[in-house]
């Protein structure tokens, strides 16, 4: 207990150092609105990983339309600010969390049919969907067609991203360390004998697959109330592959990992712009090679701790000594 | 009048999706992998195709056939690249490699062929047979005759010769006819060889019927087969192709009875109502999982 009292601990203390330096360097203008700007993108990107992690990597289905549930969490977080019209924060509050329900209500009427069968239908239907959302947002006119939806109050700054990714980690490390966690862990390791065990795997799939696209939907409204304008063009397969890609460079089943990735590959093309135009053609490329020779990714299904670093700073001769 | 002219239509585009959907249907029978860069195979044979006609100007049916080799080599090298060395890797690693060979096609045919789409020189008349008010265009012929011609020589293949027989037992238990024999690896080479080069024909033939080829082509088909040879029940051959009709057809309906925007959706509505009300499809075995 008091192990993990202590790990409590350092987590929350490095997790306010982290945002007191950023939050200082913003006041002090040593971070611009330029760099402000990549690292909202970073951190939004981190909600969008780190909760396609939850279905790719924990449960092992492969998803294939989360900008899909982006959209559908930017849309509707969107319309109902748009339509309610409060000021502030709490309003962002509510358009987030209805955001995000409809993105996970989406994940129940898709998943119902796909994750009652065991096999790949998932990659195939939510590789649809994605498609779909994306006809529907060019042609429906309540979200503003082709030319987008404008307009939107800036509700969503530095600080309301920050600790609202701060939550949506928190919670997915609590659900994935959970009774439900390790349920859907099971799932992935082995469908057949999860069942057999007596895990009722249709109802785990579901849970840990409409909780992705919760997130999903969350981090859209996240996006839509930053960016101002939602253009249904950002919101294609390439998005959707692009999250995939960080999920399998940081490790499938590594929620730090897909943090370290998210803010990597966020950094990375903004650094290389010149590099842009390979930038689909390298990601396409790591993916393959990834699989074949690190399937693991960066730190596999470990977490990266403080504790653990420590520990192996001491004792350098373990090997993999993290647990 | 109206509807059997859709009909037709349908048929016509119906008939390219099986030709796709085979080379699907094919590979997840003996790999049990969805093979998501069919598609882009599919996209390349069409360039090929482009090339051979437009550039070297050589007649049709050999402009075809070389389509077809160029795309049966294509398929062979990939499965040795990317998809051997995880055969025994977990599903999810050996589906996101697929993902990313799909994308890596694509991405390949954009920096060589650039993104603007190429006109298609038009190689089979335009012109049509008038029966009354219903038209049937060569194309439409053509594409009909080729489609079922290969079919048919699919089906001669897999149920009357050596290596097909070879197929069919792979398909059923890998590790059984390896004991009986069998080059496994050969086998799964050869599928993939005609699986690809029907889906170079295809390519071609819808290259030819919306006269133009781009490097995102080859997405919408691909998916579509894929909707087809579930629907038809996903590792059955005559499956695939009765789906492939099914589907140009329903397809082509929607698009002149309701609207050509939405014809996509039906596509994928179609796909989650088989999946919820017969998920092994229309010719499918139910088969039982087992430990």
């Amino acid at each position: 207990m008091t192990e993990k009292r202590k790990r409590l601990v350092i987590n929350i203390s490095l997790i306010l150092s982290v945002y007191v330096i950023l939050f200082v360097l913003i006041k002090l203008k040593v971070i611009n609105r330029y760099y402000e700007g990549i690292m909202i993108a970073c951190l939004i990107n981190v909600i969008l990983a780190t909760s396609l992690n939850l279905a790719t990597g924990f449960l092992g289905q492969l998803a294939l339309g989360h900008a899909g549930f982006m959209a559908v969490g930017a849309y509707t977080a969107a319309i109902v600010t748009k339509t309610i019209g409060m000021p502030g924060t709490l309003q962002l509050l509510i358009s987030l969390v209805i955001g995000g329900i409809a993105a996970g209500a989406m994940g129940v009427v898709i998943g119902i049919p796909a994750l009652r069968l065991r096999g790949d239908y998932l990659a195939i239907i939510t590789l649809g969907f994605g498609e779909i959302i994306r006809v529907m947002l060019f042609n429906l006119d309540i979200t503003g067609g082709a030319r987008g939806l404008r307009g939107i109050p800036k509700l969503a700054g530095f600080n309301v991203v920050f600790w609202v990714c701060v939550l949506v980690v928190a919670v997915l490390y609590a659900v994935t360390h959970s009774k439900q966690g390790r349920a859907i862990m099971s799932i992935r390791e082995d469908e057949i004998a999860a069942e057999a065990v007596g895990i009722p795997t249709v109802n785990y799939k579901l849970l840990g697959f409409v909780l992705a696209a919760f997130f999903a939907g969350v981090g859209g409204g996240l996006y839509a109330h930053y960016m101002t304008v939602l253009d249904p063009k950002t919101f294609n397969f390439m998005r959707s592959v692009e999250i995939l890609v960080i999920v399998v460079l940081g490790g499938m089943g590594s929620l730090t990992g897909s943090i370290i990735a998210a803010v990597g590959l966020t950094i990375l093309p903004e650094a290389l712009r010149s590099f842009s135009e390979y930038r689909l053609l390298l990601y396409s490329a790591l993916l393959i090679v990834m699989m074949i020779f690190k399937p693991g990714g960066i730190l596999g299904q470990r977490e990266f701790s403080v504790q653990g670093l420590l520990k192996r700073l001491k004792k350098p001769v373990v090997e993999g000594g993290e647990e | 009048m109206q509807f059997i002219q859709q009909f037709i239509n349908g048929v016509h585009v119906g008939s390219i999706y099986a030709l796709i959907a085979l080379g699907y249907t094919m590979v997840y029978g003996i790999v049990k992998l969805i093979n998501f860069a069919h598609g882009e195979i599919m996209m390349l044979g069409a360039y090929v195709g482009f090339f051979a006609i437009g550039l070297w100007g050589l007649p049709f049916p050999l402009a075809l056939l070389v389509a077809m080799v160029f795309s049966a080599l294509l398929g062979v090298v990939i499965e040795r690249i990317a998809y051997k060395p995880l055969r025994n890797a977990p599903r999810i690693s050996a589906l996101i490699t697929a993902i990313g060979m799909s994308l890596l096609l694509q991405n390949i045919a954009l920096v060589l062929f650039g993104p603007d789409p190429q006109k298609m020189p038009a190689v089979i008349s335009k012109e049509a047979i008038h029966l009354g008010s219903i038209q049937i265009s060569y194309l439409t012929i053509v594409t009909l005759v080729l489609a079922v011609g290969f079919m048919i020589l699919l089906e001669l293949f897999i149920k009357r010769t050596k290596t097909g027989k070879a197929m069919r037992a792979v398909s059923q238990d890998k590790a059984a006819s390896t004991l009986m024999g069998i080059d496994v690896n050969r086998i799964i080479s050869v599928t993939f060889a005609i699986g690809s080069a029907l889906g170079a024909l295809g390519g071609v033939l819808y290259a030819v019927a919306y006269p133009q080829v781009e490097p995102y082509m080859g997405i919408m088909p691909g998916l579509k087969a894929f909707v087809a040879a579930v629907l038809g029940g996903i590792g059955s051959i005559p499956g695939a192709m009765i789906g492939g009709f099914i589907l140009g057809i329903m397809e082509s309906l929607t698009k002149g009875y309701i609207s050509s925007q939405w014809s996509d959706a039906v596509v994928f509505g179609v796909l989650i109502l088989v999946l919820l009300i017969k998920p092994s499809g229309l010719l499918g075995k139910n088969t039982r999982e087992k430990v």
